[in-house]
């Protein structure tokens, strides 16, 4: 009965928000969008109104209102830090809230992510997560200097030389996911009659050999405290829709309306939790959101729209959207804030307690892992024996 | 008027995943567990130390094939785990050894541009090297890289990462809300290098961080990494932590400073130190006996010398002489992802110097290897170990201590209680952080 099941709500934190206006609020700190305060800040907003988790967004490459390349504009943020260390910054200020950095997994090696996203697991008690990006951006590749990445005047769905770089960051998912499991739970045994601080029949290697790289393994890192730590993956094409379903814990779907939920739920079978994904204006007073997102679009000279549906209304509208999906049969949803602070508090101030007195979100938090937030188990170790 | 003290610097390294580590003492702790982390680093910052030091090894170590087990096995990301201990201290300084192998310079910059931010300026980056393809396996990559131009990357990588941490100058974000202007130039962050390992071009995506690049260590010994060490870095992790060895390092490489148009002061020598406290001397040569027994148990006795005799050594009992047998001549076979192994460079003269020290001491296996391993380098009451700490420093041997404790995470405890403040009363350690930045503490230019 999916619309009995209770929400999830997790946050997509970026910049001073989604809007390329909102770092000129009032109420917007944009000089400190660089400092490890104002990270802890939002994650401890969003940790009292009991969302299950934040994301933080990262690129390669400085912000850019171009598909690919810099776009020289001065008038929006520009420049931002690694996602997975903004995580880990905050891991030890936050006591239940889950954390789920993007990463760029076309450039990057899988080892180091696998380690670093136990590392935040192990920081943060059990509470981390990654969403993998893929980037066919040529511009990224010059970065980096090792490879060539398609240049793409287009996002053409059926294109193989993209289907491939989702092919490649399934790969990269299975690496990453194989390397926790590296270790058994138990491997370290501090035998001191043997001498031995491990029993090496517990720690594994991975030996994965692929289409575009191989991985040994083990791992350095023991294995986190979630055994796997949560996997998301933002899908809006096909390609995308099949990395979640190989990869992914929690797949971010981009409705416009109800029958797309129809639609997309048949693509993305078999992934545990499809949340909704909506860039959200929230305000007490019917029609103040509208307003104040086109004060936002007359400042930045444009209007704001994206990939995903703009929500423009009070919490009780937003509840009412939300069940709606709900019914649908999303289980959760990833709502982007307009502008930081204002529309996460309103998220977490408004939103939450109207969905807490429908009845359909927590009043405290029942887990203290993000699997568990999630209602997904530990899951055993795949080089275990049975 | 009396000359001014040279100021000691302090810093402890995070216990390794090697046999200075004593995992078998009952108050060992977890060597994963975050809390362990925060203890050290806690601790460090009670006592008004410049940093901590953490060691990176991107393959398990391995003997015969198989995972080395006698050791601490296991370890954190670097970059993660000091980036979440700048969320549980406010002016210690997180220097992170990482590889320029196995990255690229546009990631490691932003990662250390990053931390430097999140920790509010105190990140610093030892720049180490490998080439073997043992490591490479668990890359992408793979083991790419001819092991001749393993310092070759190692210097164009950081000079690619510099011209990166400056490809923003510092100004540009303005973040006016008045004027709608969030950088005041366009081209921030634009960078362009070729060489003959790096070919990137693009725009840097983190702003100028506090302490502009993070510090700088080098650790390599060999002519060249010294040379590298007095061109580039701001400290070097020394091997030569012993008081004559040392003084002829700092001299050397101190040396070398001015051929760059650098000053005797902008390179820092802190070599790695261990050590052990007792109320008195006598009681402290006691205890440190006793630690070099648990940390040579007979299994990792076995070992050591396997690392020369390239074979086998499994069925000799530790307790009994040195094998007879000689050692496999030609590359190491048996041990895998450690550097000691490249030290002993004539193995059959080690096992002949071995086997006559053995037989003229009467030592077993396990005795010789104690023996060979070295005592710990600082032994004594508190008093003795502060005026040794000091007086290497007053007398050119080095600029501080990077401490290595044998105990996981309480290690350092003692020497923070007892020895820290012998060396405040004596002017020679600074009783309060007078900076934010571990450049700062250092007493480096900005």
């Amino acid at each position: 009965m999916p619309g009995r099941s209770p929400l999830h709500l997790a946050v997509a934190l970026d910049g001073a928000g989604w809007h390329p206006a909102a770092w000129r609020e009032a109420d917007a700190r944009p000089r400190e969008l660089f400092s490890g305060r104002y990270w802890t800040e939002l994650v401890q907003e969003a940790e009292r109104g009991l969302l299950d988790f934040v994301t933080i967004e990262d690129s390669l490459a400085p912000q850019s209102t171009l598909l690919d390349g810099h776009d020289d504009r001065v008038d929006q943020v520009r420049g931002r830090l690694d996602a997975v260390l903004i995580a880990a910054r905050v891991a030890p200020r936050t006591s239940r809230i889950g954390l789920v950095p993007s990463a760029v997994v076309t450039h990057t090696e899988p080892f180091h992510l696998s380690k670093a996203i136990a590392t935040v697991d192990h920081a943060s008690l059990g509470r981390a997560g990654f969403r993998p990006v893929v980037s066919a951006k040529a511009g990224d590749a010059r970065h980096f200097g090792r490879r060539d990445v398609p240049v793409l005047e287009r996002i053409d769905p059926a294109d193989p030389r993209l289907l491939d770089l989702f092919e490649e960051a399934a790969d990269y998912v299975e690496v990453v996911r194989r390397l926790w499991d590296s270790w058994e739970d138990d491997a370290e045994i501090r035998d001191a009659d043997t001498g031995r601080f491990v029993d090496r029949e517990k720690l594994h290697r991975i030996d994965f050999e692929g289409r575009w790289f191989s991985v040994r393994g083990p791992s350095i890192t023991q294995r986190p405290p979630q055994g796997q730590p949560v996997v998301s993956v933002l899908a809006h094409i096909t390609a995308a829709y099949r990395l979640a379903a190989r990869s992914a814990d929690v797949v971010h779907v981009t409705p416009f309306e109800t029958n797309d939920v129809h639609r997309i739920l048949s693509e993305v079978a078999g992934v545990p939790h499809v949340f909704g994904e909506l860039v959200v204006f929230l305000d007490d007073v019917p029609g103040a959101a509208a307003s104040r997102k086109e004060r936002l679009d007359s400042l930045a000279g444009l209007e704001f729209t994206s990939d995903a549906l703009v929500f423009t209304g009070t919490a009780g509208e937003l509840a009412d959207l939300l069940l709606g999906w709900r019914e649908a049969g999303l289980s959760g949803f990833r709502l982007r804030p307009g502008a930081v602070p204002h529309d996460l508090e309103a998220i977490t101030r408004a939103l939450v307690p109207e969905l807490q007195r429908r009845g359909a979100f927590r009043t405290e938090y029942e887990a203290d892992t993000l699997r568990g937030l999630l209602g997904l188990p530990r899951p055993a170790n795949r080089y275990a024996p049975a | 008027m009396t000359k001014p003290r040279k100021q000691v610097h302090l810093a402890v390294h995070f216990p390794g995943v090697n046999n200075t580590t004593v995992w078998s003492d009952p108050r060992s702790g977890s060597h994963i567990d975050f809390s362990s982390f925060e203890h050290l680093a806690k601790t460090a910052e009670r006592a008004k130390f410049d940093f901590l030091f953490l060691a990176e090894g991107l393959r398990l170590r391995e003997y015969a094939g198989q995972i080395h087990d006698l050791d601490v096995v296991g370890r954190p990301d670097t970059f993660t785990v000091l980036a979440a201990l700048a969320a549980v201290t406010d002016r210690l300084g997180l220097a992170g050894t990482i590889n320029s192998t196995f990255n690229e310079p546009y990631e490691v910059a932003r990662q250390f541009a990053s931390l430097d931010h999140l920790s509010d300026g105190r990140a610093a980056w030892n720049v180490v090297t490998s080439w073997d393809a043992f490591t490479g396996e668990n890359f992408r990559r793979g083991g790419f890289l001819p092991a001749e131009q393993r310092y070759e990357r190692a210097e164009r990588f950081m000079r690619t990462a510099w011209e990166l941490f400056d490809s923003w100058n510092g100004v540009e974000v303005l973040a006016d809300k008045e004027s709608g202007r969030f950088v005041s130039d366009p081209a921030a962050g634009a960078f362009a290098h070729r060489d003959d390992h790096f070919d990137i071009e693009g725009r840097f995506n983190v702003p100028t961080s506090p302490q502009g690049r993070p510090v700088i260590f080098q650790a390599g010994d060999s002519d060249g990494g010294r040379e590298f060490a007095a061109a580039t870095a701001d400290a070097i992790f020394s091997r030569h932590g012993e008081f004559t060895a040392g003084q002829a390092f700092y001299a050397d490489v101190k040396g070398r400073l001015a051929k760059y148009g650098r000053n005797h002061e902008d390179l820092l020598v802190l070599p790695a130190a261990t050590f052990v406290l007792g109320d008195t001397d006598a009681e402290a040569q006691d205890v440190a006996a006793e630690v070099r027994r648990q940390q040579t148990s007979g299994p990792t006795a076995i070992r050591l010398l396997e690392e020369v005799w390239n074979r086998d050594l499994t069925g000799y009992d530790p307790d009994g002489p040195l094998p007879e047998v000689d050692p496999v001549a030609g590359e190491n076979t048996v041990v895998k992802g450690r550097a000691s192994v490249r030290q002993h460079r004539d193995p059959l003269a080690v096992a002949k110097q071995w086997r006559e020290l053995a037989e003229a001491k009467s030592l077993s296996i396990r005795d010789l290897a104690i023996h060979v391993s070295g005592k710990q380098t600082f032994i004594g009451s508190p008093g003795t170990v502060a005026e040794t700490i000091n007086r290497a420093v007053q007398e050119d041997a080095s600029d501080g201590v990077i401490l290595v404790p044998h105990i996981t995470p309480g290690g350092l405890d003692e020497f923070a209680d007892k020895v820290v403040p012998l060396l405040q009363e004596r002017g020679v350690f600074r009783t309060e952080y007078e900076g934010t930045t571990l450049r700062s503490h250092l007493g480096l230019r900005p």
